[in-house]
């Protein structure tokens, strides 16, 4: 493995929104041009390529996207690793360039998504099991865990509504997101309710969207004289996940996030205190009070005071989800662990407008894929 | 009574409906490490021990660990329903719906003694079959 680090020296996406007359290439396609352009690069500085996408797996998209941006003739390698699909494409490339294959490779996190609850379907033999064994469906799961929370540490349903209040109120200065809308206390808390506590405003949004950026080698940094707009990985990790007492029927999101967290801090040799922002999985409201524990920002059981304080707002000692967060910028699937890279390095490179995290040096991103797979970056200003 | 009950299905693969007797869930057992897996396996996920699960029958006795009320589900599912997490007396954890109780969380408590119960489904397939499920309720 090679001891030079690994720098994003172009990243973009595309303002997520519902694209139902695009393709899942297309929408991939703008999200590449886009980085290319913002690295000075063209695809045919790149040596590969690695796509992330869930629900066209089978479907070869990146190469669909190379026939877009340019047929190149680069291997190509396409991930899906539910939610965390997009972060396991940007990895494989910090993997090569590492292993000293390549130096300087393109990750494409894309998705298409449809509109409703996601989980749930069951088994397509006997009857549908949906409502009489229980809910299988992803406001269920989180809604579950949330339930867990709040037994273990008195969390409270309240608690749970300011996750989405923050995060709304930060999606008011991204115009990359899906919503841009103060939504209240009270309106968090009276909006239908899905799976108590988590009512539709806790409930991330089904999307379509597009992220990319490219990762060089820091020979290949400093030969193109890109240092001064280049971010540094400090730490990749990803995990699945171990065997746990109730993981058969409540997928473990914690387990293998804390597991994750350790083996980046540990790479990165530096510890939860360093980091000035964070970008996690809250695809539900109940996610990110859980995260804040897994990764190490609080202490166990004081995440409910956590978000009491402010602290994990814009302006506080760590602020979690500027961009808006899963809840509000969007969350599809493929797209969003690169949208989270994305979201890291403009605040590093201190150029994220009305939301910027001031003096931000270094930064987290963090999504979990059911709960079988976390992934976890550390970025820092050089 | 015996033709009606031989056209009775279990609602999935671990609800047992044996010839003579009531129904049961079951679970597969861990001989090395002791841990109760839902769903057949050669290996044990936990310790790794290999050919040492047995099929067990597990207890209609168990405690809540987690629940949700549901409110917003699939098409023609009823709602609200208790989806709960229950803990199975020595071991196990099964998902299912929490009935004969008010959907409140007020009125739920975490790590209530529950029952497992088995009735039929309320749901047939494209054939017409009856189906057998099993819930939860407060213990007796």
């Amino acid at each position: 493995m090679s001891k030079d680090d690994v720098y994003v020296i172009g990243t973009d996406m595309i303002k997520f929104g519902r694209f139902p007359d695009r393709t899942v290439p297309d929408l991939g396609a703008e999200a590449a041009l886009l980085a290319l352009d913002d690295a000075g690069l063209g695809i045919k500085d790149m040596q590969a390529l690695y796509c992330g996408n869930l629900f066209q797996a089978s479907g070869m998209v990146g190469q669909r996207i190379l026939h877009q941006i340019g047929q190149t003739g680069i291997p190509v390698v396409n991930t899906a690793n539910a939610c965390a699909t997009g972060a396991t494409a940007f990895r494989e490339g910090w993997i090569a360039i590492k292993a000293g294959l390549y130096d300087l490779v393109l990750a494409v996190g894309v998705e298409q998504m449809g509109r409703g609850l996601l989980g749930g379907g069951g088994s397509d033999k006997g009857i549908p099991t949906e409502g009489l064994l229980g809910s299988g469906t992803m406001p269920t799961v989180f809604a579950e865990l949330g339930m867990e929370h709040h037994k273990k540490h008195g969390t409270s349903f309240e608690q749970f509504a300011k996750v989405a209040v923050k995060n709304h109120h930060h999606s008011t200065m991204n115009d990359k997101a899906m919503y841009q809308k103060e939504t209240p206390l009270e309106e968090v808390m009276g909006a239908e309710m899905i799976s108590y506590p988590n009512t539709k405003l806790m409930c991330s949004v089904n999307v379509d969207g597009s992220a990319a950026a490219v990762l060089a080698s820091e020979k290949k940094v400093k030969e193109l004289g890109l240092m001064d707009r280049a971010i540094k990985v400090r730490a990749s990790a990803l995990t699945s996940d171990p065997f746990t007492d109730r993981d058969l029927v409540m997928p473990d999101f914690s387990t293998c996030t804390r597991m994750a967290a350790q083996q980046a801090y540990e790479m990165a040799g530096v510890g939860p205190e360093d980091l000035d922002l964070v970008e996690l999985h809250d695809c539900f409201a109940t996610a990110e009070i859980l995260h804040y524990e897994n990764l190490g920002l609080c202490k166990d059981g004081e995440a409910g005071k956590m978000i009491d304080t402010g602290a994990t707002a814009l302006g506080g000692k760590i602020p979690v989800n500027v961009s808006g967060g899963l809840l509000s910028k969007g969350h599809p699937l493929g797209a969003t662990g690169i949208a989270n890279v994305y979201e890291i390095v403009t605040h590093l490179r201190g150029k994220a407008g009305k939301r910027q995290v001031e003096g931000a040096r270094m930064g987290m991103t963090h999504v979990v894929g059911m709960g079988n797979a976390a992934a976890i970056h550390i970025l820092e200003k050089p | 009574m015996s033709e009606a009950a031989s056209e009775l299905r279990p609602v999935t693969d671990y609800v047992k409906l044996p010839a003579n007797g009531e129904p049961y869930l079951e679970g597969h057992k861990c001989g090395n490490c002791g841990t109760v897996f839902i769903g057949a396996r050669h290996v044990c996920s936990k310790c790794f021990a290999r050919d040492k699960m047995e099929a067990v029958k597990l207890p209609n006795k168990g405690k809540l660990y987690s629940y949700t009320i549901v409110y917003r589900s699939f098409p023609g599912v009823e709602v609200p329903f208790v989806s709960a997490v229950v803990d199975i007396e020595g071991g196990g954890t099964v998902k299912g719906n929490l009935i004969n109780i008010e959907p409140d969380p007020d009125k739920i408590k975490m790590g209530m003694d529950v029952d497992v119960v088995f009735k039929d489904a309320g749901r047939t397939d494209k054939q017409g079959n009856h189906y057998i499920s099993y819930f939860f309720q407060p213990a007796a």
